[in-house]
C-alpha cells in the first residue's frame, strides 16, 4: 500500500519500526508527483535521483543500527526560494532561470544532515511577491480542492504538494502570509515561526526585516517535529535568535486548552471576510470554549494601517534586495534591443525588463519611491512607526490573552486569474497575516473545515507572542482533535479524488 | 504626493531601479501604482514624532563573529554561474565609467 | 559645461583673492584576517576570485555578520582621534548598481557613525615657524570596499573606451573605516601643506593603532580632497569640488594646489565653479571632470534591515581606550624631550620615518646622539639612494647599537662602521662577524702607527715644523697622511697623540 496519505510522524514510526524503508517512501511519492503534478504543478524542479540517494543512504545507516534524526527518510519539498546546492533554484523568477547555488542555506543543511530525502523545489510567485502563485515565471500552481482556483501564496507550491500528497512535508517561507494563507486555502497546516527562529542564511530575500521560513504539513505534530529540525540559532544568521527551540513537540503532544486565555481580534474579522469563513471560524471558537479555553475580544486598533505599512515596508527592502539581479554574476544576461556594443548599465536594465515579471516590477518602482530622497519620512519613515503601533498593539492584547486566533483568510480560494488586473484586491488576502510579520510574532493556520457555499477549505489562524511558539501548537493541536472528532477523518480526505496519470519511470 | 505619481516619475524611478520599462508598461503601472500609493500614505498620518521606529521586530544588538577565516567558494563555484568568465574573472560589459 | 578650458590662476595670486576651504576622506582598509561581513581572507594579491563566498559575491540567499575586530578597530580609531562614540549605531544601505559591487549596495554607516564630532593637530612649518592647525573631525565610520575591474579593450586600460571589464571580487567586502574631516578653513597658503600634514599623520596614527598597514601606494589608503573657494573674508563657503582617489601624500598636497589654482581661474573668469567629481592624474598632475553630481544620484539609504544595530557598551569603550597607544605628537614631544634633540633635529627623524628606529637603537644601548647620527646620516643617504623605505634597509636597531658599540671602544671608527653597513646590507652576518672578515678592526699596536707617524713625518717635513713651533692645528694633515697609509684602519685619536708626542 502506497504511504503517501501517511502523516510525516507515521512514515517515521514505521521507518524506526522497519514496517517500510525510506526508498519505498521516497519512491512512492516521486511516482504521486508524477501521477499529479502536471495537473497541480506544485514543483518547479524535481530531484528524484538525490532524493532516492538519500533514502537508501538512510536505509543503509538504519541498518547499520545507527542513532538516526526522528525524521529521517521523511521525504520533503522545499519551496524554490531556498538555496539548494546542486539543484535548480529559481525563485519562480525568470531572472534565475537555470541557477544552480554553490551553497546550501541554514535549514537545507538542516534537512540533509538529518537525512530528509529532498523530493524537489516546489512552485511559488516570483521572490514570493504574490498571494496566488500565479506570479510565478513558470505558470501557476493549481489547488488540489479544484484546479481552477488558486492555492494561494507566495508558497502555494509547497501547500499544494503537501495537499496533493505529493510530500508529507514541506518548506515555506512566510513574509505577509506566504506559509499561512496557502495553508488555509488548501486544507493544511502551516506555521510561521518567530522571526529569527529559523536562520534566514540561504533564503533569496524578499523583505528582510519580515521573511521567516517554516513547516507546511497536513498536521500539527508534523509542523512541530519539522519546526524543531530547522529552528534554533545560526551565527551566520545577525538577526537569529540565540535561544533554544521553544518546546513545539511537546506542545503539540499536550494539545490541552483548559484554562487557556484566547483572544478574538476585533479587527480581523467581520466585514469583509467570506460568510462560510466567519461560520466556520465561530463554530472552532465554540469547540474551543466547550474545551475549557476562556473567548476574550480584543482590540488592535492600529492593524487597520497594517496593510499599507507592509505594503511600504516590503516594496522598500524587496526593491534593494534585489538589486543584485544584474546580469552580472549569475542569472539571465539579455542585451536591450537593437543597440550594438551595449554598456554593463545598458544590459542591466534590459535583463531586469526581460527577467522580472510584473508584480515585481511594480513593487520595486514601488519601493524604490518609498526610499528616495523626499519622500523617505512619509513612506518608508512612517511605516517603520506603525510597525511599533502594530507591535504595541499585540503586546497589550497578550497581557490579556495567551494566544489571539483570526481567520486566516479573508476569503477561500478564488479562481486563477480573477484578481490578476486589480493588485489592491490580490493584496488583502494577507490583511489578517500581516500583522504577525510586522511584529516578528509566531502564527500557525490549521483546516476548520469547509465554507458552505464553495465547498473550499477555511483556516483558521492561531497568533502567540514572540518566543512562544509552543503555544500555538499546544492550541492547534487541540483544535485539531477537537475537529477530528467531530469530522471522524482530516479535512483533507473530503478534497475530491485528482486524476492521476499512469507512472512513467 | 496626494497628487499621485506621474509617467515621468515612474520612468525616473524606473531608471532609478535599472528596468528598462517599456512605453506600453509606464502606460499601465503609472495609474496602477498611484492607486496603491494613495491607499498607503495614510501610514504617514498616523506616524506621529514620538512614536519609536522599530527596523527589527525583535531587538537585538551586538552580533559579531570573530576575525577568522573561514572557507569560501573556489573560483570554479564562484564562477559557475556568470554569464561570461575570462581570466577567472567574471566578464561584463564596458561599463560606462566614472574614469575619464 | 565644464570650465575646464580656463588658465589657471597662479597660486600664490589665488590666495591673494580667495580663501581656500577643504574637506579630506580618507578611506582606512583594516588589517583585519577576514572580510567585514564575512569569514574570507583580505590578503592582498590573492589570485582572482579566490577570496569569496556567497555573502562578498552577492549570492541569492547570503548574509551578513559583523565582524567585531573591525568594529573594535572602528572604536580605536575614533578613540585616538577625540571622537565621541556613540552608544547606538546602526549600518545603512548606499543603493546604486555599478558591476564591482556584488549586491548593487554598499552596506555603509549613513546617519548613524559609531564616531563622531573628533579633532586631532597638525603641525606645519610657515614662514613664522611650525604652526599648530586644529582639524575637525566630522565623524569616522565602517563599510565595505568593492572588487576590481579590469578593462580590457581599448588602448589606455582605463575604464573608458574599454570593450568589457573583468571584475575580480576579493577585494570586496574588505572593512574601510572611512575619516571624514569638517571644513577645514583658515589654512590660506598654507591649506596643500596642512592636507598633506593631516593625511601624513592620520597613517601615523592606524599604523600606530595597528589597525591598517596604511599603504597608499596599494590602495589600502585613499584620499578624496573636496575643495572651495571663497572671497577672502567671506564666510560663506564656495561651490566644491570632490577629487577622487588621491593616493600619495606629494599628490595630496599638489592635487590641492592645482584645484585652489583651477577654482581660481574659473572664479577670475566670472563663472561658476561645477559641483562635480574629479579625478586626480599622478602623472600630469591635474585633475580632470569625472560625472557631475546630478538628481541621479539617489542612494536610497535605509537601515540595513540583515544586520542588528551596533551598541558598544561605556566598559568596552573604556576598555579599547586604554589599548590606545600615546598620541603621536606626545610621544614625539616626550621623546625629544628625553633624547634633548633640537626641534630641526626632531623634524629631519620624524621626515626621515626613523623615530621608531631610533627609540629602538637607543633602547639596544647608543646614545641618542649617535642613534640619530647613523639613521639620519649613512642609513638615510642609503634608503634615498636606493629608493627603499628606511626600515626596509635590512639594517636593524640593535645593529646600529652594535656598531656604536665598536666604535665606542675604539675597534672600529666611523669610516669603517660605513664599511660594516655596506656588509650588513649584504647580510654578511652581524656586525662582529663582518668585522672579522672584512678585516675592519683598526691598528692599535703602538709599533706600527709610530713606524707610520715617523714615515709621515719624514713626508712632511714643513707640517712637522710647524707642529713643532706650536701650531698643534696643522695635525690634522699628518694624521690624514697617516690613515692613508693604515688604509684607514687606525684610530685617529691615538694617531694625534703619537704626532704630538713625537714631535713636542
Amino acid at each position: 500500500m502506497s504511504t503517501i496519505r501517511l502523516s510525516a510522524a507515521e512514515i517515521a514510526e514505521k521507518l524506526a519500526a522497519g514496517e517500510v524503508s525510506s526508498a519505498e517512501v521516497t519512491q512512492d511519492h516521486l511516482d504521486r508527483i508524477a501521477a499529479v503534478d502536471g495537473d497541480v504543478n506544485a514543483f518547479l524542479a524535481l530531484d528524484g535521483e538525490g532524493a532516492l540517494e538519500t533514502a537508501r543512504d538512510v536505509d543503509a545507516r538504519r541498518a547499520a543500527g545507527e542513532t538516526l534524526h526522528p525524521l529521517a527518510g521523511v521525504p520533503i519539498a522545499v519551496k524554490d526560494v531556498v538555496a539548494t546546492e546542486g539543484i535548480v533554484t529559481t525563485a519562480g523568477s525568470r531572472i534565475l532561470e537555470g541557477w544552480v547555488p554553490p551553497y546550501d542555506a541554514f535549514l537545507t543543511r538542516r534537512l540533509r544532515a538529518a537525512g530528509l530525502p529532498i523530493l524537489g523545489k516546489t512552485n511559488m510567485d516570483e521572490f514570493a511577491m504574490g498571494s496566488s502563485t500565479e506570479h510565478s515565471a513558470y505558470g501557476p500552481t493549481h489547488n488540489p480542492w479544484d484546479l481552477d482556483r488558486i492555492p494561494g501564496g507566495s508558497g502555494g507550491g509547497s501547500a499544494a504538494a503537501v495537499g496533493a500528497y505529493e510530500a508529507p512535508l514541506a518548506i515555506g517561507t512566510d513574509t505577509g502570509g506566504s506559509i499561512r494563507q496557502p495553508a488555509a486555502v488548501t486544507g493544511t497546516v502551516g506555521v510561521k515561526p518567530t522571526y529569527g527562529g529559523v536562520s534566514r542564511y540561504g533564503l533569496i530575500a524578499l523583505a528582510s526585516s519580515l521573511d521567516q521560513a517554516g513547516p507546511v504539513t497536513r498536521s500539527v505534530l508534523d509542523a512541530a517535529l519539522l519546526h524543531e529540525l530547522i529552528g534554533g540559532h545560526d551565527p551566520l544568521d545577525s538577526t537569529s535568535i540565540d535561544a533554544p527551540v521553544p518546546p513545539v513537540v511537546e506542545a503539540a503532544r499536550r494539545a490541552d486548552v483548559s484554562g487557556l486565555r484566547i483572544g478574538i481580534v476585533r479587527e480581523l474579522g467581520g466585514e469583509g471576510y467570506q460568510a462560510g469563513v466567519r461560520a466556520r471560524f465561530d463554530e472552532a471558537v465554540t469547540l474551543l470554549t466547550k474545551a475549557g479555553a476562556e473567548i476574550v475580544e480584543v482590540s488592535c486598533p492600529s492593524f487597520e494601517y497594517a496593510l499599507s505599512t507592509y505594503y511600504l515596508i516590503l516594496p522598500a527592502e524587496a526593491s534593494s534586495n534585489l538589486a543584485k539581479f544584474d546580469a552580472m554574476r549569475y542569472g539571465l544576461r539579455v542585451g536591450p534591443h537593437g543597440v550594438a556594443d551595449p554598456s554593463a548599465e545598458q544590459v542591466m536594465a534590459a535583463t531586469r525588463e526581460a527577467g522580472f515579471g510584473d508584480e515585481v516590477k511594480r513593487r520595486i518602482i514601488i519601493g524604490t519611491y518609498a526610499l528616495s530622497s523626499g519622500y523617505y519620512d512619509a513612506y518608508y519613515g512612517s511605516a517603520q512607526k506603525v510597525r511599533t503601533l502594530i507591535a504595541q498593539d499585540f503586546a497589550r492584547a497578550f497581557e490579556q490573552v495567551d494566544v489571539l486566533i483570526s481567520p486566516t483568510s479573508p476569503t477561500t480560494a478564488f479562481r486563477l486569474g480573477s484578481k490578476l488586473d486589480d493588485p489592491m484586491s490580490m493584496y488583502l488576502q494577507d490583511v489578517a497575516t500581516i500583522p504577525a510579520n510586522l511584529a516578528g510574532i509566531p502564527g500557525l493556520s490549521l483546516p476548520v473545515g469547509v465554507a458552505e457555499e464553495d465547498g473550499l477549505p477555511v483556516g483558521l489562524q492561531v497568533l502567540a507572542p514572540a518566543m512562544a511558539d509552543d503555544r500555538l501548537y499546544n492550541v492547534g493541536a487541540a483544535l485539531e482533535r477537537l475537529l477530528l472528532e467531530q469530522w471522524g477523518a482530516p479535512l483533507l480526505s473530503k478534497a475530491p479524488e485528482l486524476a492521476t496519470k499512469e507512472a512513467t519511470k | 504626493m496626494s497628487d499621485g505619481i506621474s509617467r515621468a516619475d515612474v520612468a525616473h524611478l524606473a531608471n532609478l531601479a535599472r528596468i528598462d520599462l517599456s512605453d506600453a508598461e509606464l502606460d499601465r503601472l503609472t495609474p496602477e501604482l498611484t492607486v496603491i500609493l494613495e491607499s498607503v500614505a495614510q501610514v504617514a498620518a498616523i506616524a506621529s514624532a514620538d512614536v519609536p521606529p522599530t527596523s527589527h521586530a525583535v531587538p537585538l544588538s551586538n552580533v559579531f563573529r570573530e576575525d577568522v577565516v573561514t572557507p569560501g567558494l573556489t573560483p570554479e563555484q564562484a564562477l559557475a554561474g556568470a554569464p561570461a568568465v575570462e581570466q577567472q574573472r567574471f566578464a561584463v560589459p564596458r561599463i560606462l565609467g566614472e574614469d575619464a | 559645461m565644464t570650465a575646464t578650458r580656463t588658465e589657471l590662476v597662479p597660486f600664490d595670486a589665488a590666495l591673494e583673492t580667495y580663501d581656500p576651504a577643504m574637506g579630506l576622506e580618507v578611506h582606512v582598509e583594516l588589517n583585519t584576517a577576514s572580510k567585514m561581513f564575512c569569514g574570507c581572507s583580505t590578503v592582498f594579491g590573492a589570485e582572482p576570485n579566490t577570496q569569496v563566498c556567497p555573502t562578498c559575491l552577492g549570492l541569492p540567499g547570503a548574509l551578513p555578520v559583523v565582524n567585531g575586530k573591525a568594529v573594535e578597530s572602528a572604536i580605536r580609531i575614533g578613540l585616538a582621534l577625540n571622537c565621541s562614540i556613540a552608544p547606538w549605531s546602526r549600518f545603512a544601505r548606499k543603493n546604486y548598481f555599478y558591476p564591482d559591487m556584488p549586491k548593487n549596495f554598499q552596506t555603509s554607516q549613513y546617519d548613524e557613525p559609531i564616531a563622531y564630532d573628533g579633532w586631532t593637530e597638525v603641525t606645519v612649518e610657515t614662514d613664522e615657524g611650525p604652526r599648530v592647525f586644529r582639524i575637525d573631525i566630522e565623524r569616522a565610520h565602517m563599510e565595505e570596499d568593492t572588487g576590481k575591474s579590469l578593462h580590457v579593450g581599448g588602448s589606455t586600460g582605463r575604464i573608458h573606451g574599454a570593450d568589457h571589464s573583468l571584475v575580480d571580487y576579493n577585494r570586496a567586502g574588505i572593512p574601510l573605516i572611512e575619516v571624514v574631516t569638517k571644513p577645514i578653513l583658515g589654512a590660506g597658503k598654507y591649506a596643500p601643506l596642512v592636507a598633506r600634514a593631516y593625511v601624513a599623520s592620520l597613517r601615523e596614527l592606524v599604523k600606530a593603532l595597528d589597525v591598517s598597514d596604511a599603504r597608499m601606494e596599494q590602495g589600502s589608503m585613499r584620499c578624496d580632497v573636496n575643495l572651495s573657494l571663497a572671497p577672502s573674508g567671506s564666510d560663506v563657503l564656495g561651490t566644491r569640488s570632490e577629487t577622487k582617489n588621491v593616493n600619495s601624500l606629494r599628490s595630496v598636497e599638489r592635487a590641492v594646489r592645482y584645484e585652489v589654482e583651477r577654482h581660481a581661474g574659473i572664479l577670475d573668469a566670472g563663472q561658476k565653479v561645477v559641483q562635480e567629481t574629479r579625478h586626480w592624474h599622478e602623472d600630469t598632475g591635474v585633475t580632470t571632470s569625472g560625472r557631475e553630481k546630478s538628481d541621479a544620484e539617489d542612494y536610497r539609504y535605509f537601515p540595513e534591515p540583515d544586520l542588528v544595530p551596533v551598541a558598544p557598551s561605556d566598559a568596552w569603550v573604556e576598555e579599547l581606550r586604554a589599548t590606545l597607544p600615546e598620541p603621536p605628537a606626545e610621544r614625539r614631544a616626550r621623546l625629544q624631550a628625553e633624547w634633548g634633540y633640537s626641534d630641526l633635529e626632531m623634524r629631519d627623524v620624524v621626515g626621515a620615518g626613523a623615530i621608531d628606529l631610533i627609540e629602538a637603537t637607543i633602547s639596544a644601548g647608543a646614545t641618542p646622539t649617535a642613534a640619530r647620527k647613523w639613521w639620519l646620516g649613512d642609513l638615510a643617504r642609503r634608503a634615498n639612494d636606493t629608493a627603499t623605505p628606511i626600515d626596509e634597509l635590512g639594517v636593524t636597531p640593535t645593529q646600529v647599537a652594535e656598531v656604536q658599540a665598536l666604535v665606542d671602544a675604539k675597534r672600529i671608527n666611523d669610516k669603517l662602521a660605513r664599511q660594516v653597513f655596506d656588509g650588513l646590507v649584504a647580510g654578511e652576518g652581524t656586525p662582529e662577524e663582518i668585522v672579522a672578515a672584512r678585516g675592519l678592526e683598526v691598528v692599535s699596536d703602538d709599533g706600527a702607527l709610530a713606524a707610520a707617524v715617523d714615515r709621515a713625518i719624514e713626508a712632511n717635513p714643513d707640517v712637522a715644523d710647524k707642529i713643532r713651533d706650536g701650531k698643534v692645528a696643522a695635525a690634522g694633515a699628518l694624521i690624514g697622511a697617516v690613515m692613508k697609509d693604515m688604509r684607514g684602519q687606525a684610530d685617529a685619536g691615538r694617531v694625534r697623540e703619537l704626532i704630538i708626542e713625537k714631535l713636542s
